[in-house]
């Protein structure tokens, strides 16, 4: 009961903003640094082309293994 | 065809491996500096999705009115290519948009209407592989209505107002190679290019398989 009373007294959360004041110059710490925006570009470029070659590299492996197990039933039906 | 593969994968891996360190020599633009580099690889992405949309024109019109099975196979690897060159021009600019302009996405007409154009493209995509038999001459008309929308887009920023660069900015780039600019994006754009075409040529080779494929299946049902 006490704790709940000192919860309520004294942790309460931080009075809501009752206005807002204009600042022409953002602050250094503000601006969005350039770089991390850079490396995501390039990086989802390598990763994308990787990932494509990988998508028609396992599709042609897919294709040729069918026609592998295609020409094995053929030779099998034949004898 | 074959034989200009193993070349063609070395120099572009050569191009690849020496354009990031041109790019970083590259001067910094005035108003952009660093966010600006990303220009290398967002423009050269949109020349490899336009060389497939040229591509993807020239092999369905061949398609619809040759019944060129060929020309079929590059005009379904061309349109995969576009909308994997797209997809990197459409993340590129958005990364480059936040830090220019401060918002991700603008839904002005060049933005938009490039998006549509890559939407146009996975819609081929889906209709050669849900559409059943006879969906490659459907998806040979929306590759060619999309083709021949695509210099509007390019255009657009010429014509409406929007926050896009206009299309003067890479011809003014090239006409002028003092001022650093121009090397940096010609290597990347030669890159590109050939990735293109090396990608091209792979994605040919499966389509290539996968008919031999039918066709084996075919011979086998009879």
């Amino acid at each position: 009961m006490i704790f709940q009373l000192f919860v309520a007294l004294f942790m309460q959360p931080p009075a809501g903003q009752s206005e807002f004041v204009p600042l022409s110059q953002l602050p250094e710490s503000e601006k969005l640094p350039a770089a991390p925006l850079l490396v995501i570009a390039y990086a989802v470029f390598l990763v994308l082309m990787v990932f494509y070659v990988w998508t028609v590299w396992r599709r042609l492996n897919k294709v040729e293994a069918d026609m592998r197990t295609l020409e094995q039933r053929g030779m099998k039906n034949a004898r | 065809m074959r034989k200009a593969f193993a070349p063609l994968a070395v120099v572009t891996g050569l191009l690849f491996a020496i354009a990031p360190f041109v790019i970083a020599n590259a001067p910094y633009e005035q108003t952009m500096l660093l966010i600006q580099k990303i220009f290398y690889f967002h423009v050269p992405s949109w020349v490899a999705m336009y060389c497939g949309l040229i591509v993807a024109a020239i092999a369905s019109i061949l398609y619809l009115f040759k019944g060129s099975k060929a020309a079929d196979r590059y005009a379904v690897s061309a349109a995969e290519l576009i909308v994997v060159f797209g997809l990197n021009g459409l993340i590129s600019g958005p990364l480059w948009a936040r830090k220019a302009w401060g918002v991700w996405w603008q839904w002005d007409v060049k933005l938009t209407s490039a998006l549509l154009l890559w939407l146009m493209f996975v819609a081929y995509l889906l209709v050669r592989k849900y559409g059943g038999p006879g969906s490659e001459k459907l998806a040979a008309v929306v590759a060619i209505f999309g083709a021949a929308v695509s210099p509007f887009v390019y255009v657009s920023v010429n014509i409406w107002r929007t926050m896009h660069p206009k299309t003067s900015v890479v011809p003014d780039i090239i006409k002028n190679p003092t001022t650093g600019f121009a090397g940096p994006l010609l290597l990347s754009m030669l890159a590109f290019v050939l990735l293109f075409c090396l990608l091209l040529m792979l994605r040919v080779r499966l389509a290539e398989r996968q008919d031999a494929l039918d066709e084996l299946y075919l011979a086998y049902e009879d």
